[in-house]
C-alpha cells in the first residue's frame, strides 16, 4: 500500500466523469425514457379512447339501424294501406262509370225508341192520308181534311 | 519454477511507477492510464447512446444502456428521497467505472505485462524492470480516491442540508442528546470522536472492501497462474466465472453504500 499523487490523478479523472455523465449522458437519456413511458401512456389512452368511440358508434349504428327498420316497416303499412284505398278507389269509379254508361245507354235506348215511334206514327199519319186520299180522291177538301188528320195525329 | 515464483508473483505486484525512487509525487501510470481509458470508453460509449437515443426502435445497445440507468434511478429513487441532479449520475459513474476497473481481472494475468514487456524490449528497455499492472481498482490509490471523493460529497450534501451552522451542531451534539447544558459540554468531546470515526469509517470501509476484493482476485489469479499448465483451468475457470459475479457485486456494492451515505447526510439525524 503506497499512496502517491495517484490517488490525485484519479480524483481528478473520476470527478471529470462525473461531470460527463451529469452533463451529457443521464440527463438527455432520462428525459428520452421519460419521454417514452409519456408516449406509451398516451398511446394506451388513445386506444382506450378510441374502443369506447366504438361502441358510442356501434351503439348509435344499431340504433339507427333499428329506426330504419321501424320506418320502412311503417312506410310498407303506409303503402299497402294506400294501395288498398286506391283499389277501392278504382272499384268505386268503375262503378260508378258502368251505372252512368248504362243510364245513358238506356236514355239513349229511350230516345230511339221515342224516335222510331214518331216515325212511325208520321208514316203511318201519311200512310192513312194516303189511304183516305185514295178513297175520297176529288170531292175531298184538301184543307178541311188536313185539319181533321192533325186532330187525328194529336188524338195517337 | 518455484525459485522464481516469489519474483513472478512481485514483478506482478508491482506498479509502473513513474519514478523509480517513488515518493508522494511519483505516478502509477498503469493505475492512471489504464482507469483513464476506461473512464473514456464508459463516457463515450454513454455519451453517444445519448446523443443517437431513439425514442422508437431502441438498439440493442441503447437498450443495454437503457437497462443500466433504469437500475441505478430504481435504486436511487428508492433510497435516496431529497432531490438532487448530481446522485445519479454519480452512481451510474461509480457503478460503471468500477466495473469496468474491476472486469480487468479478467484478462488473462499476463497478456498485458507480456504485451508491455515485449514494447519495453522492443523500445531497449529490460523486460524484467517493465512493470504493469492491469487493475486499477486493486490499487488504494483507486479506490481510496473515489471514496474520499464520495466523503467530500458526503460533507457537502450535509452542508448543503442543515447549513454550516446546523452541520457543526450535529458534530458535537448527535449521537447523544442532552437538555442539561453542563451534561451537554462533557457529551460534545464525546460526539464529536463518534462523528470523526463515523466519517472516516465510511472511506475507509468502502475503498478497503474493492481494494481487499480486487487485490484477493487478481493474486488468486496470479497463484493460479504458477500451477502446472494442465491444472490451470481446473483452478481458473471456477475462479473466473465466480469472479465475474465478484467484479458485479463489488461495483453495485460500492454504488449502493454511495446512494445510502449521501442519503443519510441529508436527512437530519
Amino acid at each position: 500500500m503506497e499512496f502517491n499523487a495517484t490517488l490525485l490523478g484519479q480524483a481528478i479523472t473520476f470527478a471529470i466523469l462525473v461531470w460527463f455523465t451529469m452533463k451529457f449522458v443521464w440527463p438527455p437519456l432520462t428525459n428520452m425514457m421519460d419521454e417514452r413511458a409519456k408516449r406509451i401512456a398516451d398511446g394506451l389512452a388513445a386506444a382506450e379512447r378510441g374502443k369506447q368511440d366504438l361502441e358510442a358508434a356501434e351503439k348509435r349504428a344499431g340504433d339507427e339501424l333499428r329506426k330504419a327498420k321501424q320506418q320502412a316497416t311503417e312506410i310498407v303499412m303506409a303503402a299497402e294501406k294506400r294501395a288498398s284505398q286506391i283499389v277501392e278507389e278504382a272499384k268505386e269509379t268503375a262503378r260508378t262509370e258502368g251505372a252512368r254508361l248504362v243510364a245513358e245507354a238506356k236514355s239513349d235506348i229511350d230516345q230511339e225508341v221515342l224516335r222510331a215511334k214518331e216515325t212511325l206514327r208520321e208514316h203511318v199519319a201519311s200512310l192513312a192520308v194516303a189511304g183516305a186520299e185514295k178513297i175520297l180522291r176529288h170531292e175531298i177538301d184538301k184543307a178541311k181534311h188536313a185539319e181533321l188528320l192533325a186532330s187525328i195525329k194529336a188524338e195517337f | 519454477m518455484a525459485s522464481n515464483a516469489t519474483e513472478y508473483i512481485k514483478h506482478h505486484l508491482t506498479f509502473w511507477n513513474s519514478s523509480h525512487e517513488g515518493g508522494f509525487w511519483s505516478l502509477h501510470v498503469d493505475t492512471f492510464s489504464i482507469s483513464l481509458l476506461l473512464g473514456f470508453i464508459f463516457v463515450g460509449v454513454f455519451a453517444s447512446v445519448a446523443r443517437n437515443a431513439k425514442l422508437e426502435n431502441p438498439g440493442r445497445l441503447q437498450l443495454f444502456v437503457e437497462s443500466l440507468i433504469e437500475m441505478v434511478d430504481t435504486q436511487v429513487k428508492e433510497i435516496f428521497h431529497a432531490k438532487s441532479k448530481v446522485v445519479a449520475p454519480l452512481a451510474l459513474t461509480i457503478f460503471c467505472w468500477v466495473f469496468l476497473m474491476n472486469a480487468m481481472d479478467m484478462l488473462p494475468v499476463d497478456l498485458l505485462p507480456w504485451v508491455a514487456g515485449n514494447i519495453g524490449a522492443a523500445l531497449g528497455h529490460d523486460p524484467h524492470h517493465v512493470y504493469l499492472r492491469v487493475v486499477p481498482s486493486a490499487d488504494v490509490n483507486a479506490t481510496f480516491a473515489m471514496s474520499l471523493s464520495v466523503m467530500l460529497c458526503i460533507i457537502g450534501f450535509s452542508i448543503s442540508a442543515k447549513g454550516v451552522g446546523g452541520w457543526t451542531k450535529e458534530l458535537f451534539t448527535a449521537p447523544f442528546h442532552a437538555h442539561n447544558p453542563v451534561l451537554a459540554l462533557i457529551l460534545a468531546p464525546v460526539n464529536f470522536a463518534f462523528q470523526m470515526v463515523e466519517l472516516a469509517a465510511k472511506p475507509i470501509s468502502l475503498s478497503l472492501r474493492l481494494f481487499g476484493n480486487m487485490y484477493a482476485g487478481e493474486l488468486i489469479f496470479i497463484l493460479i497462474a504458477l500451477l502446472p499448465w494442465g491444472a490451470q483451468w481446473l483452478l481458473g475457470a471456477p475462479w473466473a466465472i465466480f469472479h465475474i459475479l465478484v467484479i458485479t457485486l463489488q461495483a453495485f456494492v460500492f454504488m449502493m453504500l454511495t446512494i445510502v451515505y449521501l442519503s443519510l447526510a441529508v436527512e437530519a439525524h
